[in-house]
């Protein structure tokens, strides 16, 4: 294949993948790394690499249209990105160390976990719940626009929330992803963040997680601009067109769909992974 | 007739104060300008890229790690400055991972002027992590 011919293709992936990921709110991040290595036979540092840079201009691109919305929680997302920077710098370190194998089988284990969380039917959101001292102290009780006028939450749990988003930072780092699913984690479970809130929340603390492993990346040479350049480009106008569209009928098959080629990505990377082809 | 009236839902409902939602909408258009540039960047490197070596066959199969010209900040403002296409999407990519950083920046003087101390604490925590990982994990300047 001519670098032009693997640039188009490439793009156009990415691109779908970008649309999918955006219109099943599943992110289009963590099917990048395994397509790249599997169906192109990319090296798995480089689309590491390629991956990260494309999860900050996806989480960038779209925090404008998230603010207009204002649900997300400034002092939230900023107190969690202590835990999330700290995570994804050691991540990163820790991805030039360990044998790519390894990471093979921890990517796969994250994206079968990832599908199994989107079948699950979220938890309703708990209202009333009395305020936690730690959190009224560090001020992030909120309220946000709901259907019958302004709802005021109480958040939970900061500890266990901190510790779950350093894991979260720490995926990142390790696998170039986003790990929207463990933030779901820290901040719907642990912390009882209303879902609104906490997704918006998260998709602003996921571009500043990524930029904090990409200058480790960027400095061991895994960001390769032959290979970053389609990824980016393809994957952040999927994203944005997939913003646009929204077509909420579609979503739930759509989301089946997606849910089983990540689950089938899955099961080949721990494949790849036990038997050394990766 | 009624005493009791239902509370008049608020025109324009605050997540916080009206502040930290200005602010918000400032950072999100900023966030957006600036991938939006760095886009840009990395497609004009793209052309020149495509133009000189779209023919030549493509290989990610085995890792060699990138030349130092890609791995350094100066190396990269060097290599796009002398209209290299590779430079030039590298400076792009260097430029689409400061925008979450100046985004945490401009947190500082937004939670600076709302007078929030604590807050001011934390994101300058957030800033130095990022800076050291651009700046001080190797990639030098």
């Amino acid at each position: 294949m001519t670098i032009l011919e693997f640039t188009a293709v490439v793009a156009i992936v990415s691109f779908v993948a970008g649309l999918l990921g955006s219109l099943t709110g599943l992110g289009g991040g963590v099917v990048l790394v395994p397509l790249l290595t599997l169906l192109f036979h990319v090296d798995i540092r480089y689309a590491i690499g390629a991956s990260l840079v494309s999860v900050i201009a996806t989480s960038s691109g779209a925090a404008a249209a998230y603010v207009k919305e204002g649900f997300s929680n400034i002092r939230i997302g900023m107190f969690l990105e202590i835990a999330t920077t700290f995570g994804a710098l050691l991540g990163a370190f820790l991805a030039t160390r360990i044998p790519t194998s390894a990471l093979a089988i921890i990517f796969g284990a994250v994206l079968i976990y990832s599908a199994y969380l989107s079948r699950k039917p979220r938890p309703l959101d708990q209202r009333n719940l009395p305020p936690d001292p730690l959190a009224t102290r560090l001020r992030m009780n909120g309220s946000f626009p709901d259907l019958e006028g302004p709802r005021s939450y109480n958040v939970q749990h900061v500890p266990t929330g901190f510790s779950l988003m350093f894991g979260a930072g720490a995926l990142s780092g390790l696998l170039g992803i986003g790990s929207g699913a463990v933030k779901v984690l820290a901040m719907d479970q642990a912390m009882r963040i209303p879902f609104k809130v906490s997704t918006t929340t998260s998709n602003f603390m996921i571009g500043v997680t990524a930029a904090a492993s990409a200058g480790v990346y960027l400095s061991r040479g895994y960001v390769d601009p032959g290979l970053a350049m389609p990824v980016m480009l393809g994957v952040l106008a999927g994203s944005l067109l997939g913003t646009r569209i929204l077509v909420r009928a579609e979503t739930k098959s759509l989301r089946l769909v997606f849910s089983v080629v990540i689950l089938v990505l899955g099961l080949q990377m721990l494949y790849k992974g036990f038997w050394g082809k990766i | 007739m009624p005493t009791a009236e239902a509370p008049a839902p608020q025109p324009h409902p605050q997540p916080q104060s009206w502040d930290d939602h200005r602010i918000e909408v400032i950072l999100g258009n900023l966030l957006r300008s600036g991938v939006l540039f760095s886009a840009a960047v990395v497609l004009s490197g793209a052309s020149v890229y495509l133009f000189h070596h779209g023919h030549e066959p493509a290989d990610y199969r085995i890792f060699r790690g990138e030349p130092s010209e890609f791995r350094t900040i100066a190396g990269v403002i060097h290599s796009a400055v002398h209209g290299r296409g590779r430079g030039l999407i590298q400076l792009g990519l260097l430029l689409l991972i400061a925008t979450p950083i100046a985004r945490v920046a401009f947190s500082v003087v937004g939670f600076g002027i709302e007078g929030d101390r604590m807050y001011v604490v934390f994101t300058l925590i957030v800033l130095a992590i990022l800076l050291y990982s651009l700046i001080g994990s190797g990639v030098g300047v």
